[in-house]
């Protein structure tokens, strides 16, 4: 191996053409209630040297364990059942684990979804990008560590000769995924699997990351599988896509063909995924807001995260409220619905002050106002069955009882289109991500409220189920006569429901308005970073944006 | 690293503040105990003069809250006074037992703790082999049964059948140290039996319960072999409930380890507990028990430490 491992900058490990990995009829099972189910169905993969593939899909499309098997591995629980891997001559599918551990890491490499759970957080991570050269004696320790500062120089990471020795925890989270591309190029392999690695990111950071892989994957002529949900992501990164749904092929093909003619429907859907847009509704004119936040600054403990934060959700509308993860939304869902007392300003509702500490404010005035959280799967008792978790605001708010509450409770089912009689008895584990979230809805809705706040409640799922969510909360909308306050960090979802804006950076509110005045230069700096970062299904989307962006930082002389 | 300071300083106030309660707890416990030394040593001859007199004698005619304070103020000065039953100076009684009993824990925590770590990496490491499976009955045998059947089993083996082990150990201040080493075997070695099950399970179980994690994950997609994994990626991890887990164990080994002693005739502290609770000497009895109680918050708090310093984020903070 030593023959190929010091390979520098640009040089390439074979022509362009060489297939490096292919798959044929692929089979991977996953084990469910004591029995084996197929997951994969017999997939035919081909991947060339220095090729980038997306493969893309919903959850449960078998994309992330396609990615791994192509490493030869399957997760707990799941096994390789059929098919064939073939590595450069060596069948994965059927090789020993002395075999694979000797190609992992040295010449198949990974980049996991979440680096902040993948690095180990007990070992500097200088000392975790040398682990694998170390063992597959490819590097010295001291090659390894010079190797690492080139690489993380090469990377722009920031202090590229001491970030390494620090900690997990010490690092943000666009630098970790890129310290894991820079872990996974440690070997100079031939193949990287990236599974998700900007998922996780906000869209300011992903662009960094995105920008980052695609220009050490160019330098170094790597091969690699990108694994991902969102199609205007792939686009910027792969060569060629394979568009994969419930363990099948859908569609195949060079990314710009596809992109320009999808063949199959589903694809279709995919590529619409972003068009859905509510047309904005102006607000009413001198009416009193439903909900309004007054001046409100919050700590939690001595560490001020809200300064002077004000806006209105007037009645009937929706009000997004957007920015990056710690820019303080969900802190501000937190003093409004009275989990977290402002140290300064107050909340109104309907035009009266709220008191600040929910304890202390009235049941009707609780009942008005409900909340949908990000993860259905936690909002959920496990334990419960969905007569139970819709019944209990009946009979709390509104003190409903026996035939009327359960008359209740199968008009709310019907209301977010699940079949009473099939769902009424279900407990919350036997549903998918979005029909749990439907249930959240169900819920808050039990209560009759007048505004619900809605904390990223469509980011856990995916394009097309929320999608599905984002309709029904605008029908919702329209025959409840709901108010909503929307936190989201997706400028796509803001185009579908929002009627107003509100962009919120570091705790302060930058910039607030109606919808079609925020999608419309002048910005404010901050908007315009958020909004030109958002992908585009355009290919050639994030190489004009850099360039761009490059120019300008030459204009300011930086 | 100031942090880090501040938060131990924390715990070392607790670990006085729980010091001192304890103080309290023992003090009023030896007041609730029924009899009186006075009556116990004049037995028959007791007429209410000689009685009245021996408590004057003695203080115990003095509101229980006064003698708590005198008590006290004499323990923080190092001075635990007299026994009443033998008139010897306490810390000369106490002294020689608590070094006996520490003896015999290190002894037994030498053994075991290295032991039971091992024993426990290895059956996370072929989790659900023969292996495992063995080493986790042998364990779970070895704790259900009670300490004297396990002594006596061991004795009779190493001792009777084959007299390769001496069946008690009587040991005195001038016994040398290669000699107690051989006396003291098969208490220690019954003490590892019973305290090794619980260290042992409780690594097996903290490394396996981190094996999902996505950096073990991570570390076998970067062909990082299974040893490797478990002791450089799983290992560090696991540490904080291995470290409390061994606390409690340790602490076991110096406080519970009456019925070891007596089988094996050891003069330990536990002995001397016993003996003077019978004889009603009170101040033995709270000096045994405040030994125990420092014991028993010196190891939770070395723990404490020790589990806040295997952690980096606390160690290094952003």
């Amino acid at each position: 191996m030593s023959d190929r491992s010091q390979s520098g900058a640009g040089e390439s490990h074979g022509a362009q053409g060489d297939i490096l990995l292919r798959m044929k009829g692929l089979r991977i099972e996953g084990r469910a209630d004591e029995q084996w189910l197929e997951i994969v169905h017999g997939v035919d993969l081909t991947l060339r040297r220095g090729e980038v593939l997306g493969l893309i899909g919903e959850s449960g499309a078998g994309k992330s364990t396609i990615g791994l098997a192509a490493m030869g591995y399957a997760r707990d629980g799941c096994r390789i059942s059929g098919g064939e891997i073939w590595f450069d001559g060596v069948d994965l599918a059927k090789a020993s684990d002395a075999t694979k551990r000797k190609l992992r890491g040295s010449r198949i490499a990974y980049v996991a979804q979440s680096a902040a759970a993948a690095f180990n957080p007990a070992h500097r991570l200088i000392d975790q990008y040398c682990e694998a050269p170390v063992l597959h004696g490819v590097l010295s320790r001291h090659d390894a560590e010079a190797a690492a500062k080139d690489l993380y120089a090469r990377l722009h990471l920031p202090q590229p000769e001491t970030i390494g020795f620090r900690y997990p925890h010490q690092v943000s989270g666009g630098q970790l995924q890129r310290m894991m591309t820079a872990m996974a190029m440690s070997c100079r392999p031939d193949l990287i699997v990236f599974d998700e690695p900007t998922t996780a990111l906000d869209v300011t950071t992903q662009i960094e990351v995105m920008a980052a892989i695609k220009d050490i994957v160019r330098q170094f002529n790597t091969a690699a599988i990108y694994v991902t949900h969102d199609l205007a992501v792939v686009a910027q990164m792969a060569d060629r896509i394979m568009v994969m749904r419930y363990g099948d092929l859908v569609e195949e093909g060079e990314t710009r063909a596809m992109l320009d003619h999808p063949k199959q429907e589903y694809t279709g859907q995919l590529l619409a995924v972003r068009e859905l847009a509510k047309e904005e509704a102006k607000r009413p004119e001198g009416a009193t807001p439903v909900l309004a936040v007054r001046n409100v600054s919050a700590a939690y403990g001595k560490v001020p995260v809200l300064f002077d934060v004000s806006f209105d959700v007037p009645k009937k509308r929706t009000v997004a409220v957007v920015g990056e993860s710690g820019s303080g939304k969900s802190t501000t869902a937190r003093v409004i619905t009275g989990l977290l007392p402002p140290s300064e300003g107050h909340i109104e509702f309907n035009g009266e002050p709220l008191p600040a500490d929910y304890r202390q404010r009235p049941k009707d005035h609780l009942r008005r106002m409900q909340m949908i959280y990000q993860m259905p799967d936690t909002a959920l008792n496990p334990k419960q069955r969905i007569r139970d978790v819709i019944g209990r605001p009946l009979s709390f708010y509104l003190g409903l009882q026996g035939k009327q509450k359960e008359a209740r409770i199968r008009d709310l089912l019907a209301l977010i289109e699940l079949e009473p009689d099939d769902y009424i008895d279900r407990l919350a584990t036997e549903l998918s991500g979005g029909q749990k979230q439907r249930i959240c809805i169900a819920r808050a809705l039990a209560a009759e409220p007048e505004v619900i706040l809605c904390d990223e409640v469509t980011s856990a799922l995916d394009q097309l189920v929320a999608e599905g969510i984002l309709r029904l909360l605008i029908r919702l909308q329209d025959e409840f006569d709901l108010s909503y306050m929307f936190i989201t960090h997706d400028l796509a979802t803001v185009k579908a429901i929002a009627d107003e804006v509100v962009v919120m950076q570091n705790g302060r509110v930058v910039e607030a308005g109606p919808k079609g005045e925020m999608f419309q230069p002048p910005h404010h700096d901050y908007t315009d970073l958020l909004l030109s970062s958002v992908p585009e299904m355009d290919p050639d989307w994030l190489d004009r944006l850099l360039a761009e962006r490059g120019e300008q930082l030459r204009d300011r002389g930086i | 690293m100031s942090a880090i300071l501040k938060m131990i300083s924390q715990r070392l106030a607790l670990g006085l503040l729980t010091l001192w309660v304890v103080t309290i707890i023992i003090f009023m416990a030896v007041e609730l105990l029924p009899g009186d030394f006075a009556e116990a040593l004049l037995g028959q001859a007791a007429t209410e003069e000689t009685v009245a007199a021996i408590r004057r004698e003695l203080g115990l005619d003095q509101p229980a809250f006064t003698r708590y304070f005198l008590w006290l103020g004499d323990v923080l000065q190092g001075d635990f006074g007299r026994s009443l039953a033998s008139d010897r100076l306490i810390s000369e009684l106490v002294g020689p037992r608590v070094y006996n009993t520490l003896f015999l824990a290190a002894y037994a925590a030498v053994i075991a703790v290295p032991v039971a770590l091992t024993l426990g990496v290895l059956a996370a490491l072929y989790r659900n082999s023969l292996y495992d499976r063995s080493v986790n009955v042998g364990a779970l045998a070895a704790i259900s049964s009670p300490e004297f059947f396990a002594a006596y089993i061991l004795v009779y083996f190493f001792a009777v059948q084959n007299a390769w082990f001496p069946a008690i150990a009587r040991v005195s201040e001038t016994t040398g140290f290669g000699a107690r080493l051989e006396m003291l075997f098969l208490p220690a070695v019954t003490l590892t039996l019973v305290t090794m099950a619980h260290m042992m399970r409780m690594t097996r179980a903290a490394i396996i319960n981190l094996m999902a994690s996505p950096y073990i994950e991570m570390a076998r997609l970067k062909g990082v072999p299974r040893g490797r994994i478990i002791t450089k990626h799983a290992l560090p991890n696991a540490l904080s409930p291995i470290i409390n887990v061994v606390a409690l164990n340790l602490a076991y080994l110096i406080v519970g380890v009456v019925v070891v002693e007596v089988v094996f005739a050891y003069p330990g502290l536990g002995q001397l507990l016993v003996d003077s609770v019978a004889k009603r000497d009170m101040p033995v009895v709270q000096a045994s028990c405040l030994v125990f109680a420092v014991t028993y918050i010196l190891l939770n708090l070395l723990a404490d430490i020790l589990s806040i310093l295997s952690n980096p984020r606390l160690l290094h903070p952003r």
